[in-house]
């Protein structure tokens, strides 16, 4: 307060506006520092680390199973995915392949996974655009999702429902036929979805040519996963780089045209669809056999660095180990969580637009704050 | 005749005790109609644990509010904090002066009418008055010196003016129509015509609703509010009873909004088409209802699109919201008052 000079009437000047780390539309404690021009956005400045809990540093600490449970609250609406990735890239390091059935039991809670999280993220992204009530669908179902998972592994969120060289547990009784009515029903609910928002003209309207991303820039700024396919970029770890068995699946990969928020919105939709056709394949074809490959009780890993990475419903879901001789914890744990790297390019999308945009970008762009600051 | 003093005194302040109380009524139930609605829409149950099925869930919200504690932010400008409520929330009721709900009747031998005042202007006293609470948002989201309420109160300023246009041209295609500013002429007009005015003024009625929602700040034009990006809009700072009276006033206003449309377009308080049903259908329970139920049924009606528009529709951008006022809306409504106009010259000569 130390400025007493009077402003003019037509000094414009630009309004500063920090949003979030408290704020209903920030998925969590992201706070972007906007520098507004009335409604319009000058420049934003995403700030993070108000969730950060040294995971990767506590990796150090404690021998490699007892690491999973951790990998759990990265990306706590997607935990199945978090432990898959963790496990491959152990598997890898240590030279490891789990039986069959591991595999499948594994590609189908991935998949679970998948549409759980992506349920969450359409129920989060329409209430932000302010429809409401695809909220209350999205997680009628995601609530039976849970179920599954409850039945598996006895937990809903953080799940540990996966151990290196395999899964923990046989399917209960009576499990897959539950998921088999699950996955059945499924399409005609992503209908439902899709009937309220898909082709309302609020719906295109606040989401047709908002945060476009070209190909380039996706590329060059190394996003991953439906930021990226929304693009237009045909990139996917599972297609790519199959782990488990996803080179015995047959599945697509849709792609967007014009990398807007509407175009990512749709991929999202039909990559519902193709877990859903994976779910059936799996549950069609689950192989008898052991759940987890032959494994000594302590795991002692040479001196040697991995890279493993897995297609988290949010993107590519890395993991770099770097291990000492004989060490049964991992020297050093560094984790590429997808939506740290797909924030990055949160200022580029909305600058220019409005306020409002910002919400959809930031809900188009699905981030966890748990996996970005870790 | 009767006694001045009962006939100018005591019948309008009854009158007016009454209608607030119902009002406030109506308005208390309306906020768990509008949960109940929403959750069945929604495959929620909705309130349902004070009193049975949740019936006493209103006076409960009540009691909660009374019983917050009052903020005002250490920043805000005081007195323009505590007149905001206020200037919201005395129009949204004072615009009840003039609506009628139904014929005259008489009580004791005194007429009574279904309205405190039939002033020949009523519905420029409406529009007027109701336009006063656009001072109350724009001062409530400036005095509580918040970013967030500040966009909320701008928002909600020019949303308002530029809707107000519109709405304005629609009620003109009716006044045309029936040759009065009175609220209670409107009626008689459409019982006289034997037609309701949203037949021929079907498309003025569309652009009247569509105003009435976005001048009550309802979904999908619910901006000015709009909780994921302005948190709160203009009353994020506001609580205790003083949020209550902004949100009375929100569901005031859809009731004064349907009220309107009823009025002007729909026959008020008459029983559904009498002159061509007649005929077909010699009709004991349409006379027998008396006039307000179905006032009411027909606001309800309204009431009940209110809500499921929220339950479907997701909100509009800012600029876009302002494309459909300005780009859309207010060429229609110009264009839909020269066709009104023209057809009644014809029909009148």
């Amino acid at each position: 307060m130390t400025d007493q000079r009077l402003p003019s009437l037509f000094d414009v000047e630009e309004m500063e506006l920090s949003f979030g780390p408290q704020h209903p539309a920030t998925h969590g404690v992201l706070r972007v520092q906007l520098k507004l021009d009335g409604e319009k956005i000058v420049d934003a400045k995403p700030i993070i680390g108000y969730l950060h809990r040294g995971t990767e540093k506590l990796f150090e600490t404690m021998p490699f199973p007892q690491c999973i449970p951790h990998t759990d609250r990265m990306d706590y609406v997607a935990a199945a995915t978090n432990n898959q990735g963790f496990c491959v890239a152990m598997e890898k390091l240590l030279g490891i392949t789990i039986p069959p059935r591991a595999a499948y039991i594994r590609m189908m809670l991935a998949e679970l996974q998948r549409l759980a999280s992506h349920l969450v993220w359409l129920a989060t992204h329409a209430i932000d655009i302010g429809a409401i009530t695809p909220f209350f669908y999205t997680f009628r179902e995601r609530d039976a999702i849970l179920d599954l998972f409850e039945e598996y592994c006895g937990a809903r969120l953080t799940l540990n429902t996966m151990k290196i060289g395999g899964v923990p547990f046989e399917l209960p009784a009576g499990w897959t036929e539950r998921c088999s009515a699950l996955v059945d029903g499924f399409p005609a609910h992503i209908d439902e979805y899709e009937e309220l928002l898909t082709n309302n003209r609020i719906w295109k309207k606040r989401t047709i040519g908002i945060g476009v991303v070209s190909p380039e820039d996706a590329i060059d700024w190394g996003l991953t996963g439906p930021p990226l396919r929304g693009s237009g970029v045909r990139w996917d770890i599972r297609k790519v780089f199959p782990y488990d068995r996803y080179d015995e699946i047959d599945f697509e990969i849709p792609i967007g045209k014009n990398g807007d928020t509407y175009d990512r919105y749709l991929v999202r939709m039909v990559e519902m669809r193709q877990s859903v056709r994976i779910l059936r394949q799996c549950l069609d074809r689950l192989p008898a056999g052991p759940v987890i490959a032959k494994i000594p009780k302590v795991l002692r890993a040479r001196d040697g660095m991995v890279y493993g990475s897995v297609e988290a419903p949010k993107g590519e879901l890395g993991y770099f180990i770097v291990t000492t001789d004989k060490a049964t914890e991992p020297y050093r744990c560094r984790v590429r969580p997808p939506s740290f790297v797909n924030l990055q390019l949160l200022p580029d999308m909305v600058r220019g637009h409005l306020v409002a945009d910002l919400v959809a970008v930031i809900g188009t762009l699905d981030i966890v704050l748990g996996e970005i600051d870790r | 005749m009767t006694d001045p003093l009962i006939r100018y005194v005591v019948v309008p302040l009854a009158q007016t005790v009454v209608i607030l109380l119902v009002l406030l009524g109506i308005v208390a139930y309306l906020t768990l109609a509008e949960r109940k609605v929403l959750a069945w829409m929604q495959v929620r149950i909705g309130p349902n644990r004070v009193g049975p099925r949740g019936l006493l869930q209103p006076i409960a919200d009540v009691f909660k509010l009374f019983a917050k504690e009052d903020l005002v932010p250490a920043k805000a400008e005081r007195f323009v904090f505590l007149l905001a409520p206020i200037l919201i929330f005395v129009p949204s009721f004072l615009v009840w002066a003039v609506i009628p709900f139904g014929e005259t009747f008489t009580v004791a031998g005194v007429p009574v009418t279904s309205f405190i005042a039939d002033i020949n202007i009523a519905i420029l006293f409406v529009l007027g008055v109701s336009s006063i609470a656009i001072y109350g948002i724009i001062l409530g989201g400036w005095a509580s010196n918040n970013k967030f309420s500040l966009m909320g109160g701008l928002r909600s300023a020019a949303q308002l003016v530029s809707y107000e246009v519109p709405l304005g041209f629609a009620v003109v295609s009716v006044l045309l129509m029936s040759g009065t500013l009175s609220l209670v002429g409107i009626v008689e007009a459409q019982r006289d015509a034997g037609i309701w005015f949203f037949i021929p003024g079907i498309l003025g009625f569309g652009i009247y609703f569509i105003c009435g929602v976005a001048e009550t700040n309802r979904n999908p034009f619910d901006l000015p509010e709009a909780e994921s990006e302005l948190v709160g809009g203009f009353h994020t700072e506001y609580s205790g009873m003083k949020f209550a009276f902004f949100f009375l006033a929100e569901y005031m206003n859809m009731l004064v909004v349907s009220s309107l449309a009823v009025i002007l377009f729909f026959g008020g308080w008459l029983p559904p088409f009498p002159n061509l049903l007649a005929g077909l259908w010699q009709s004991p329970l349409l006379s027998w209802i008396p006039p307000f139920i179905w006032y009411l049924i027909k606001v309800m009606i309204f009431i009940f699109v209110y809500i499921w528009f929220r339950g479907t529709f997701p909100r509009y951008r800012f600029d876009q919201l302002m494309a459909v006022g300005w780009k859309w809306l207010l060429p229609l409504s110009l264009a839909n008052v020269l066709l009104v106009g023209i057809g009644v010259l014809v029909l009148k000569g």
